[in-house]
């Protein structure tokens, strides 16, 4: 048992008052969850206090919002790490190095109706509507099962894995700069289609999502979508295998340049760098004052997105390998500088995509590196911090 | 008064396919649910779905395994067809769309499950319930002319007419606090089971029973309310499943000593028992001293190839990672049977019907009875998806029959009511709403759970009893009309009350052990007496039992061993 302070973005809309943050002192173990906090508080305090959840379990999506100003679900953050990151915050700007207060704000890029409830209907549901969400096969179904390659259904089971939960969309910078861009979630549930061997609009699909300018080009490519996401789906692996499925099926992008250059203006005011570099270190270790943060997640889900950038290399839409993380490479614990490296070779020569749930396939070599790089990431990253 | 000739309450899967089958029928549908479809609990079904589809598998097989898993307390009739039309469903839901798991061919493949004389569970990795519902709301999307869907609605009382027939529903716009009345001429429930009267379990928050307290308020049956199931690998404390389809791929369980002890309860099954049988088996080691100071036991995971857990159990990484600090594929993690499913809940017959016209119900919110006294492993979402399309079905088919009658505005005044009341208590008058959940889920979970005793059960009895009397005062702090989850949440206490006493009072008439049912002062199953079923239905001095036959068809009661 512990005491954490947590502050939470309040807005109750039959007060007539605006916004406004109000702190709760809650008493519970560290692996419980900042959802379990709030539950706390909701339970002995305070029943008003409004925030969607059901399961518990990062299972229903139900708990996007923001901690410590990062998108991801309440009932997955354990309030110790949480506590943790908000006094390394502080710290990094000179503040207190413990104690320091948990903050929570409804998800971004929605409108809020009551405290930590976000109006996902206008900004999530309709998107993911747009995209014609249903499968569209050919003709009548045969009379077993579709015979389709097992790997197919694997690799489409990453999008699968998405709850709908909204935290890529939260985080989505391309969305704070065109609200109508169709957003991480939605584009993943698009690839879920593309990639099913059982639809027959592949083309049509990709040809809908290239032209409408909008759509898959809208992505500056910003990596905050795979670092917010509580389920791996990589929502951003998922545009780019969409671009080069329509780039493989000779579609153009006819808008090219126009949207995301608003996007990148953006990105420029924000960030003072359009070098994308410096972009990934952020979305992955956001460093206060130019300190570098980088969370047991991050490390994980970069290496898990390292693949995309040696798809980006080739095209010639980025740049190598050690000016892309230069953050990060040389903070890395032991010899996980190797391994990344190692697996990025692996991808090239192979010429392949990462999957989550295939990772661990061939020899459980990324596996393994994985393993190896969690004991010395995870309390709190403090080695790669110190330098 | 929004109308429709068949109105679902609740999307998860039962729901979502009631609606599908029924809009299939031409006839206009609305569906309800409290949370977005998307975040009903049957998301949480990881393990799989059983068919017999596998051309060495028979239905009859499939059948029997059910059979002998519920310990003979099934109905045959119902048993007989989720059997036959498992198969059929599965493929129509590949079609639709679910990802399922390929064997090398390119075709389905399996995997094992406990209880189960075949590997007959067909899977997406470890989230088949989230898979198949999500393919489901797709299906309601691209059918919303047919199917108008109500997200983030809650539902609170049924509405009879003065024929005592079912013809809408009082629901409540969370939203914007606005009530009305649904009017319908077929109202289907698929409103989950009840598994947050106990605590811990693996069930979400919103499994308060609701469906199963409406059906009985308005006079339907209950039927074996007793069978309760503990799920024999959850996390202590927190409640959270581990699949059996970790069993299912080779997993152990282990005592203190490190002894893998299921070998002296179930030699021939081992780890993959019936549920209630691997239970008891934990439950005892870890009473008799041989389980951990925590009060669990060990499940090792570590002897599953890593290839095959990160292909196959990728979510149980996610969960021991961010739940336990727990990394699966290195360490055994520490396990406990938890609450996990009600067998039990509203009494219908194979096409959904209740004993009030009008009223089906599918899915957990139900008893068919296809469960029994235990449920097996990836039974229950069949279950959901047989029965919900079946109801939907006939649903349809009175709706297409019937004229529209008129409910009685009363209904929604009585609610209207319900709710000023609940409102215009005083802080402090009473208890707080949360303390009494609490109160009642630590009485269920230590007197009705996996060993039971007449002491105990009439203990749990007596607090149920008066938690109801509590309940009546209880304060809540939101008086707004937007999201108010606080009044919600008053609601769902009565009707998990009204649940509660169902359990208790049918636990405490079954004198015998069966299936999720064992009574450590009546130790043996009686088939003699005790070959039927405990139906109970609403007075004011509460239930009211009365007895209905089990349908046996072609297996008769033999010892169950495994
Ligand atoms: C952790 C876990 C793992 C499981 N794994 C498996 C498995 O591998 N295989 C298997 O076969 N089974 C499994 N089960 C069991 C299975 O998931 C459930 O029994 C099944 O999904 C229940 O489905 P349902 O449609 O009946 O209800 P639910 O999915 O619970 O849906 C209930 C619906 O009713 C709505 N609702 C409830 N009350 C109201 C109200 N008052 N007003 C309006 N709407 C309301 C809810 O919003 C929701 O939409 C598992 C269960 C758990 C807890
Ligand atoms: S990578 Fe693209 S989709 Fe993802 S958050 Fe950034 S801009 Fe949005
Ligand atoms: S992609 Fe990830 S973050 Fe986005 S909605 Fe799906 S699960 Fe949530
Ligand atoms: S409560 Fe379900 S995802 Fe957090």
């Amino acid at each position: 048992m512990a005491d954490y302070t947590i502050k939470v973005r309040r807005y109750q809309p039959e007060s007539g008052k605006p916004a406004y943050w109000e702190e709760f002192g809650v008493e519970l173990d560290p692996s419980l969850s900042v959802l379990d906090g709030l539950l706390q508080a909701k339970d002995r305090d305070d029943g008003s206090l409004a925030v969607r959840c059901s399961c518990r379990a990062a299972i229903c999506g139900s708990c996007g919002m923001k901690i410590n100003g990062q998108s991801g679900l309440g009932c997955q953050t354990q309030i110790g790490e949480a506590q943790e990151l908000a006094d390394k915050k502080a710290a990094a700007v000179g503040g207190a190095a413990e104690g320091n207060v948990i903050t929570i704000e409804p998800m971004g890029n929605m409108p809020v109706i009551k405290d930590l409830v976000t109006d996902m209907e206008s900004t999530h549901w309709t998107k993911i509507r747009r995209v014609t969400p249903w499968l569209l096969p050919y003709g009548e179904p045969p009379e077993r099962e579709y015979i389709v390659e097992p790997e197919s259904m694997v690799d489409i089971t990453q999008s699968m894995a998405c709850i709908q939960c909204g935290a890529c969309v939260s985080s989505c910078l391309s969305m704070e700069v065109d609200p109508l861009f169709i957003g991480p979630a939605a584009l993943a549930k698009a690839y879920r289609f593309v990639g099913d061997p059982r639809d027959a609009e592949t083309t049509e699909r990709l040809t809908d999502l290239a032209h409408d300018p909008h759509g898959i080009y809208d992505c500056t490519h910003c990596f905050s979508c795979v670092d917010a996401c509580p389920k791996g789906v990589a929502p951003m692996d998922q545009i780019m295998r969409l671009r080069r499925k329509a780039g493989e099926n000779g579609i153009e992008d006819p808008n090219s340049g126009h949207s995301h250059e608003m996007a990148f203006v953006k990105i420029i005011e924000k960030k003072g760098t359009l070098d994308e570099s410096l972009l990934l270190q952020e979305s992955f270790a956001p460093g206060v004052l130019g300190k570098l943060l980088p969370t047991k997640r991050a490390i994980k889900e970069m290496i898990g997105s390292l693949p995309t950038a040696v798809r980006g290399i080739k095209t010639g839409k980025m740049r190598s390998l050690p000016k892309l993380i230069p953050g990060v490479h040389h903070k890395l614990p032991g010899n996980a500088q190797d391994e990344v490296k190692a697996i990025y070779k692996h991808a090239e020569e192979h010429n392949e995509e990462f999957n989550l749930y295939i990772k661990g396939e061939e020899g459980d070599e990324e596996a393994a590196v994985e393993e190896r790089l969690e004991p010395a990431a995870a309390p709190g990253g403090e080695e790669a911090s110190n330098g | 008064m929004p109308s429709h000739d068949v109105l679902v309450i609740g999307a998860g899967l039962a729901g979502q396919r009631a609606a599908l089958a029924a809009a299939e029928q031409g006839v206009s549908v609305g569906i309800v649910s409290k949370v977005h479809p998307v975040r009903s609990h049957s998301n949480a079904a990881q393990g799989g779905i059983n068919a017999a589809l596998n051309p060495d598998d028979t239905w009859e097989s499939h059948a029997f395994d059910t059979v002998k898993g519920s310990d003979y307390l099934g109905d045959q009739d119902a048993i007989e067809i989720m059997a036959k039309e498992a198969p059929e469903e599965i493929l129509h839901m590949e079609h639709l769309g679910v990802t399922f798991h390929r064997n090398a061919e390119g075709k389905l493949g399996t995997r094992a499950f406990g209880g189960a004389s075949a590997a007959r569970t067909y899977y997406v990795a470890d989230i088949t319930g989230q898979a198949i519902m999500h393919v489901l709301y797709e299906q309601l999307m691209k059918y919303s002319e047919q199917i108008t869907r109500y997200e983030e609605w809650f539902s609170s009382s049924l509405a009879i007419d003065e024929n005592g027939e079912c013809c809408g529903v009082v629901t409540r716009n969370v939203a914007d606090g606005s009530m009305e009345l649904f009017q319908a001429k077929s109202v289907i429930l698929a409103t989950g089971g009840s598994g947050q009267i106990w605590k811990p379990t693996t069930n979400a928050l919103i499994c308060t029973g609701d469906g199963i307290a409406m059906a009985y308020r308005v006079g339907a049956k209950l039927m074996d309310m007793e069978m309760i199931q503990y799920h024999p690998t959850t996390l202590a404390g927190k409640g959270f499943l581990i699949t059996e389809g970790a069993r299912g791929e080779g997993a152990l369980l282990l005592n203190k000593n490190g002894e893998r002890f299921m070998e002296k309860y179930a030699p021939n099954k081992m780890e993959l028992a019936s549920r209630d049988v691997v239970s008891r088996a934990e439950q005892t080691e870890i009473n008799e001293g041989r389980g951990f100071p925590d009060g669990t036991v060990a499940l090792d995971i570590t002897v599953v190839p890593k290839k095959r857990i990160h292909e196959a159990l990728r979510e149980i990484v996610l969960v021991g990672r961010d739940f336990a600090g727990v990394d699966i594929t290195r360490e055994p993690i520490h396990i406990k049977p938890g609450n996990h499913y009600t067998m039990g809940g509203v009494k219908t017959d194979v096409e959904g019907r209740t004993d009030i016209p009008g009223l089906y119900a599918a899915g957990e919110v139900a008893c068919v009875s296809v469960h029994g006294g235990n449920r097996l492993g990836a039974n229950s979402l069949l279950d959901t998806l047989i029965f919900g399309k079946h109801s939907g079905r006939d649903a349809a088919a009175r709706a297409l029959r019937t004229d529209w009658a008129k409910p009685s505005g009363k209904v929604l005044e009585d609610e209207q009511a319900m709710v000023d009341d609940i409102n215009g208590r005083e802080k402090g008058s009473g208890r707080r709403v949360s303390e009494i959940k609490l109160e009642l889920g630590q009485t269920m979970d230590s007197k009705v759970a996996v060993f039971r005793d007449e002491a105990g059960i009439t203990e749990a009895l007596e607090t149920v009893r008066r938690l109801k009397e509590e309940a009546k005062t209880a304060y809540i702090d939101d008086h707004g009309q937007v999201f108010n989850q606080d009044l919600m949440g008053a609601i769902e206490l009565g009707y998990m009350l009204d649940c509660a006493e169902c359990s208790c009072v049918a636990a405490l008439e079954r004198k015998e052990s069966r299936g999720a049912q064992y009574r450590t002062d009546y130790p043996e199953r009686n088939d003699e007496e005790w070959l039927k079923h405990i139906d109970l239905e609403r007075t004011d001095e509460g239930p009211e039992i009365s007895y209905s036959e089990v349908t046996i068809t072609q297996w008769q009661p033999e010892a169950r061993t495994y």
